[in-house]
């Protein structure tokens, strides 16, 4: 087990390799003078030569790439030019918002896309199944901003039932201590009630966008591999015992159909992190997304590379740990390594 | 261009095949034709057992060529009308790309305050937005910024992934690693995170955007074309050509090219409507195309304000229409894979 873990670890170090390079590039080797573009439109020539000599751009690319990977392990992702705070910091206090608004849409889309995949499979060409078709095929047709913007005119301005979709906490109320970041988690360990309805109740809208947007491609999957499983041999071993159908569905058939289901996660986590970034500017939510989005408004490249760099290294990292997961559930995948 | 020949032979009833499985795109269990493939082998047994008959060579001609692909084509869609359906939307869209700013009511550019925030009406359709513009007009003239960002896109992508992924699947060795290796990078990021750092830092314009959404979807076009070249380079026509003394790269672009063009076109078509979507999303971040220029995206984020006020015409045409052409492009894909590649509907 810890063989595979540690095999897969390796597997993924290319990827790292890869996605500082690539967001090293982005800011290096592309045309336009980034010592131009940090020193700001004002800038005399001295002080933009200044500021290349500060920043080692006049040193060759590999002496930059050296500084740059340098820089990166010691967690130095630059300033903002905006409020001149270093990126990391912003980041990580603005990370658990994000973090908390797409754990929720994935646990929406996940609990609501299973069982009606599921479901599908196990009646096929009921009505049941037809909404699973057409759920999934809407689903991928649906831009996730403007599901957003719907939800808010329904349920905040037709039926009023939403609070205003302004962030992550209404004014009234102070956020609970920090402890891990999560307002849900962080106000019942304070046992503060009121904040934790407060915030569920800021979460509700954008987490629901989040999951109408990654439900589609789980269900979809969820359907073709229970279908396939159904059909197999032991499932029609397991019903010629004389099993009830319950068990054979659920212990025989859900948990081998769940294999594929989550090797799809990653495709899902792909999406619903790029979602996060449109959903969280629809919501006004202060997460890593928003905070993306403010710096390509003022066209500041820092805080946006530390994003993309983030985004990709929290990317690679969920890889890895589906990797392990289906280890732990697929023992075949566990001796193979 | 042959777009029938072989399949009819291998079409397996396959209930779910795992490749069906990881591309995750079958869906359905429609019945299977097989009365029309049950008469196709028929006919082809028929003319095996009998190869001096000159009927049989007029039955082989029948089932190969353009003629017959336009039947299979016709046999498809009479039996799937929701493809046929996507397929006029299809036409409506090109239709509204082409001829579309020179029927609308108004300029979409012009402005008239004393009509603004107007709800839909006899005189302005879709409403009015804050500047008083039409939203009808707007929504119709940006269909062709917006199908053309998507299919300058997937041409691109096709060129550079296809053409890559061709030539990795057929000449394999370092080719195929180098682009591995680039594919495998580009997948190492959430794709439209990549997106937009690739955007902001080539600089904010329209070809940008057009150019980080073919970069994107590369590792997706590398992969299929590299398989399907793959199982192709000891093909008997690859043989022959080689005997006939023609080069590798000549077999390459002549040989395995147009044999892998109708599953190309199958993923070009698919892979549109996220072209849509992607370069929709950038301009709702403020990427790429810039206001007043009239694009479903650009004007989705424009409306975006108005919702909490009660104003939801604004967004919801624009909305409306992106969603409209995405479904349309995803149901098209679906049915042109149909058509190309019958194994795989399930």
């Amino acid at each position: 087990m810890l063989r595979m873990v540690a095999k897969r670890m390796l597997v993924a170090v290319p990827s790292l390799v890869g996605v500082v390079i690539v967001t090293f590039l982005l800011t290096r080797a592309l045309p336009g003078d980034p010592a131009a573009y940090f020193a700001g439109p004002a800038a005399t020539k001295e002080a933009i030569e200044q500021i290349r000599q500060k920043l080692g751009l006049d040193k060759p690319l590999y002496v930059q790439f050296v500084r740059y990977v340098g820089d990166l392990a010691r967690g130095d992702l630059g300033n903002s030019l905006t409020t001149g705070q270093p990126v990391a910091d912003e980041i990580k206090t603005r990370l658990p918002a994000s973090a908390e608004l797409t754990l929720l849409g994935l646990i929406v889309a996940m609990s609501i896309a299973v069982p009606l995949g599921i479901l599908a499979a196990t009646r096929p060409n009921s009505m049941i199944d037809h909404l699973c078709r057409l759920i999934v095929t809407a689903g991928v047709s649906l831009p996730v901003f403007f599901t957003g913007l719907i939800l808010i005119y329904v349920f905040y301005y037709l039926l009023g039932w939403a609070p205003a979709p302004l962030g992550r906490l209404d004014v009234f109320f102070s956020p609970p201590p920090q402890v891990t970041g999560f307002y849900l988690i962080d106000s019942l360990i304070a046992g503060d009630g009121e904040v934790f309805a407060a915030s569920l109740k800021q979460l509700v809208l954008p987490a629901l966008t989040l999951g109408i947007f990654a439900l589609a491609p789980i269900a979809r999957m969820t359907r073709a591999s229970m279908l396939a499983v159904l059909a197999s041999d032991f499932v029609r071993t397991a019903r010629a015992s004389g099993l009830s159908p319950a068990t054979v569905v659920i212990t025989y058939a859900f948990r081998n159909a769940m294999l594929p289901v989550i090797t799809t996660l990653g495709m899902v986590f792909s999406f619903l992190l790029g979602a996060n970034v449109l959903v969280e500017k629809v919501f006004a939510w202060p997460g890593i997304g928003s905070f993306a989005v403010e710096a390509l408004i003022a066209a500041d490249f820092a805080p946006l590379q530390g994003f993309v760099l983030t985004m990709a290294v929290m990317y690679v990292a969920l890889n890895l740990l589906i990797d392990v997961l289906y280890g732990i559930i697929d023992p075949r995948v566990r001796i193979e390594a | 261009m042959r777009m029938v020949p072989t399949r009819h032979s291998g079409a397996r009833a396959k209930p779910a095949s795992p490749e069906s499985m990881t591309t995750g795109r079958g869906y359905g269990f429609r019945p299977s034709p097989l009365s029309r493939l049950g008469r196709n082998d028929a006919t082809e047994r028929k003319g095996l057992t009998a190869l001096s008959h000159e009927r049989s060579a007029s039955e082989f001609a029948h089932n190969t060529g353009f003629a017959a692909a336009l039947r299979h084509a016709r046999y498809i869609l009479s039996e799937n009308a929701v493809t046929g359906f996507a397929f006029a939307l299809f036409l409506l869209i090109v239709l509204a790309a082409v001829v579309g700013p020179y029927l609308v009511p108004y300029d979409p550019l012009a402005s008239d305050t004393a009509a603004a925030l107007k709800p839909p009406s006899a005189a302005h359709w879709f409403g009015t937005d804050q500047l008083g513009r039409d939203i009808f007009s707007r929504v119709v003239v940006a269909t062709r910024l917006d199908f053309l960002i998507a299919v300058t896109s997937v041409a691109l992508v096709f060129l550079m992934g296809g053409l890559a992924g061709v030539a990795a699947g057929f000449f394999g060795g370092w080719t195929d690693r180098v682009v591995g290796r680039i594919a495998d990078t580009i997948m190492a990021f959430p794709l439209f995170v990549l997106a937009m750092g690739i955007v902001a830092a080539l600089g904010n314009t329209v070809e940008n955007v057009v150019l980080a959404t073919a970069i994107v979807n590369f590792p997706l076009y590398a992969r299929v074309a590299r398989a399907e070249a793959n199982v192709r380079r000891e093909a008997g026509f690859d043989l022959a050509a080689r005997l006939c003394g023609n080069g590798e790269m000549r077999i390459l672009l002549a040989q395995i090219l147009p044999n892998i063009m109708p599953i190309m076109v199958v993923q070009m078509s698919l892979t549109m409507g996220y072209a849509i979507l992607n370069a929709a999303g950038l301009s709702f971040i403020g990427l790429g195309v810039r206001p007043p220029t009239a694009e479903w995206g650009i004007m989705v984020a424009e409306g975006a304000a108005f919702m909490v006020s009660g104003e939801w015409w604004i967004a919801f045409f624009p909305g409306a229409a992106l969603m409209v052409a995405v479904f349309c492009f995803n149901l098209l894909g679906d049915g042109l894979r149909d058509i190309v590649d019958p194994q795989r509907r399930t």
